[in-house]
């Protein structure tokens, strides 16, 4: 059997209910399937909100974990992204702390290159925002870590939604 | 007009029409119980303890087909009910509890008896939700018979805080509601079953798996007729059992690990498996590389999530199961398998299902025997371990009769308090409890509910003086080692005791002097010319006296369940 393990992007409808989150998020830890990233936010209606999830998994395994959110009662629907053309970015801020004036240009020329945004900055410090997409926000933090001595980095996961051209 | 929290509670239970609520009290429900207190309707039983108040629920729902319905209070009182929902949620059995709650200006403060009950639940129920607004009482109780009743049932937990109990708000009850993110199945893709209808058709060697699913859904008719019409060879699950009459000529046996040599091998060997209200578990499948190897999979279940999860199907049918088959039987036509049929008689003759009976003692299979002659109709009720797989193995199903047991959890201490469950549901009908001397002193503290309230069960124990499922293991694969499985051994004992001899300590407690004190007749059989004598002393006097009565038989500690499939093992792959 081909196991085919790969990412895969689920978007979730869910009631904006206390708990839910934890719902969701107990069902991919009781189940062991391997969640990546999972963000959440609220939509247009106070009472919905949308997830944005990652997995790692195998077309069955896929499968099965499509079908459990669907069982949940708190899910009001399921979009499976994987095969469906989309946007994704992700938040991430970068603090270069510790660097002179020559490392601070080789910071905004990092900037310049991968549009980012630096948003605060003192004397030894750079702080950049940026908002690619994981993937890109992956090549970033190895770039940053073999060009810096040291980085902070935090990430705040990805959030998709569908391109308008899908139809 | 505005009423309170408890006041809509008690009408809400009364607009569902709620005839007995299993409950047991605690300061987070006085508000409750005390409204409970004026609403002559509802008959509340008192049990002993929160995990035997659930199954009772879940006895009360597998008599009727009724949902169940549980009151407990915060903390303890929550908690320990959590094995016997679990219980019910692999077993697909409705229910709602109801947990009390801290008020909501205590929740998070590790108040006195607060624990976050729907935390620890949400795994194990179909929903569970706290109510945080007392506007939104009468929806979410609703919603909750709704869940628990509908597509694949399972238990709901809704937990109402005190201070919601005791607010004013709408007196209104809805008639219906609209959850849009549950829609129960309904209907059959009929595409779908036309093509598992074909492949079935076109079969040289097929078999049918019936599973609980036949049994929750009142499918068992149904399921009889399609499988004449078409003349097919049925095996169940322990769940499904008596999905077609267990005389019927064309049922082969139980399938899987303790299932019949004849049912394994047959399916083993099939080249179409049409399989129906099961979710093929560990236990059925054995080693799911050589399950049924050489066949195609047809799939019918009302859960979409139990579909292609175990194994992979070629063709799922979303839908109930009575809907299928009535559907199918439109299209039925007798198949001509008839050297397939021989094939599997051979094997039933070859290896038929009987125990070898010892002379000394008495015989699981002949007491259970003595059951099928002396009782036409009966609701039977078992605990877990041997007593339970001899069960499934030799009662007999006929119309009138009914299997309750724990297949998914198999949890110990569910026997006694499911058959006081289902006697109360249904007073005039007999209901015999066949449980282990182990599992027995799990929920043995039911018995003074069974007293209280005229549930009139017969108790047999199968006493084995030993935890008999685990010892089998024991003697089998661990070299005799009978590491805490002898209820007999005691401080003192020889610490490497290779099994019972004369100089065994007595056994713990008398059943008989322990049933004497609730005032519960009760008789230790151990010969077999005194089953039946027994059998129908018990019928006696459980009719006049309405009050339980105790069989103790005194087995030998060596019997084993068979045949028996190692653990990982191909199921074709059998001790026998
Ligand atoms: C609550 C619980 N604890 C432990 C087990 C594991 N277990 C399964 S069967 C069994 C032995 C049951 O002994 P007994 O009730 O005497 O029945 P017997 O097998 O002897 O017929 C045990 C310990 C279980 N199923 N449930
Ligand atoms: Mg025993």
């Amino acid at each position: 059997m081909d196991r085919n393990v790969t990412d895969r992007w689920i978007a979730l409808y869910v009631e904006n209910e206390v708990g839910v989150l934890a719902m969701v998020s107990g069902l991919f830890s009781g189940k062991s399937y391997n969640l990546r990233s999972l963000t959440v936010g609220t939509t247009e209606r106070d009472d919905i909100s949308r997830m944005t999830i990652e997995v790692e998994s195998d077309d069955i395994t896929f499968e099965q974990i499509k079908k459990q959110l669907n069982t949940m009662v708190e899910v009001i629907k399921v979009i499976d992204l994987t095969e469906v053309k989309m946007h994704m970015n992700e938040i991430m801020y970068a603090v270069i702390p510790g660097i002179d004036t020559e490392k601070k240009s080789e910071v905004f020329r990092i900037a310049q290159v991968f549009h980012l945004k630096p948003i605060d900055i003192d004397e030894h410090t750079v702080m950049l925002l940026s908002s690619l997409a994981p993937d890109k926000n992956d090549d970033l933090v190895k770039l940053l870590k073999r060009t810096f001595h040291r980085i902070e980095i935090t990430r705040g996961g990805a959030v998709a939604v569908e391109s308008l051209n899908n139809k | 007009m505005d009423i309170t929290g408890r006041k809509l509670f008690v009408r809400a239970l009364q607009e569902e029409g709620v005839d007995t609520l299993f409950a047991y009290p605690g300061g987070m429900i006085n508000e409750l119980t005390d409204e409970l207190y004026k609403a002559d309707s509802i008959r509340v039983v008192l049990g002993r303890h929160e995990q035997g108040v659930v199954h009772e629920a879940e006895g009360y729902s597998r008599e009727t087909g009724r949902t169940g319905v549980v009151l407990v209070t915060s903390g303890p009182g929550a908690t320990n009910t959590i094995t016997a929902i679990a219980d019910a949620h692999y077993d697909s059995i409705p229910l709602v509890v109801f947990t009390g709650q801290v008020p909501q200006n205590l929740i998070g403060n590790d108040a006195f008896q607060e624990v976050d009950i729907v935390g620890m639940t949400h795994s194990v129920v179909k929903y569970g939700v706290t109510v945080r607004n007392r506007d939104d009482l009468g929806r979410i109780i609703k919603m909750a018979f709704f869940i628990a009743s509908t597509g694949r049932p399972g238990p709901v937990l809704i937990d109402i805080p005190k201070d919601i109990q005791i607010q004013s708000g709408s007196s209104e009850y809805p008639d219906t509601v609209d959850i849009r993110g549950y829609k129960p199945i309904s209907g059959v893709h009929i595409g779908q079953l036309k093509k598992a209808y074909k492949l079935l058709s076109q079969a040289e060697r097929p078999m049918i798996l019936a599973g609980g699913g036949i049994n929750i859904g009142h499918a068992n008719e149904a399921l009889t007729e399609f499988v004449h019409k078409m003349g097919l060879p049925v095996v169940t699950t322990i769940m499904g059992r008596g999905a077609i009459p267990t005389d019927d000529p064309y049922f082969i046996g139980n399938l899987g690990l303790h299932g019949s040599f004849a049912s394994n091998k047959a399916v083993s060997e099939c080249d179409v498996l049409f399989s129906i209200g099961t979710r093929f578990n560990d236990r059925i499948t054995g080693d799911l590389n050589e399950f049924a190897p050489h066949a195609k999979i047809i799939h019918v279940d009302i859960d979409t999530s139990s579909i292609s999860r175990n194994v992979v199907v070629d063709v799922p049918v979303v839908s109930d199961a009575i809907t299928a088959l009535v559907k199918m039987m439109e299209w039925a036509k007798p198949l001509k398998i008839q050297s397939w049929i021989e094939e599997i008689n051979n094997l039933k003759s070859e290896y038929p299902l009987e125990m070898k009976k010892k002379k000394e003692t008495l015989c699981p299979e002949t007491i259970i025997d003595g059951i099928n002659t002396c009782f036409k109709e009966a609701t039977v009720v078992t605990d877990v371990g041997q007593h339970q797989m001899w069960t499934s193995q030799f009662l007999a199903m006929r119309k009138g009769t009914k299997l309750i047991t724990s297949g998914g959890l198999g949890t110990m201490g569910f026997g006694l308090p499911a058959a006081i469950g289902a006697k109360i549901a249904d007073p005039d009908r007999c209901v015999i409890c066949i449980t282990g001397d182990g599992g027995m002193q799990m929920n043995m503290q039911e018995m003074a509910t069974a007293v209280t309230n005229n549930a009139a069960v017969i108790i047999c124990i199968f006493n084995n003086q030993y935890l008999g499922m685990v010892r089998q293991q024991q003697q089998l694969f661990y070299g005799k080692r009978y590491e805490i499985t002898c209820l007999r051994r005691r401080t003192g004992c020889s610490p490497d005791c290779k099994g019972p001899s004369d100089a065994c300590p007595p056994y713990v407690p008398d059943y008989v002097k322990w049933a004497d004190s609730y005032g519960v007749s009760a008789v230790r059989v151990e010969s077999e010319e005194a089953i039946i004598p027994t059998f129908e002393q018990a019928e006696k006097v459980t009719k006049a006296k309405k009050i339980p009565f105790l069989i103790e038989f005194m087995i030998s500690s060596d019997e084993l369940v068979l045949p028996m499939v190692k653990n990982g093992s191909p199921i074709s792959d059998m001790i026998l």
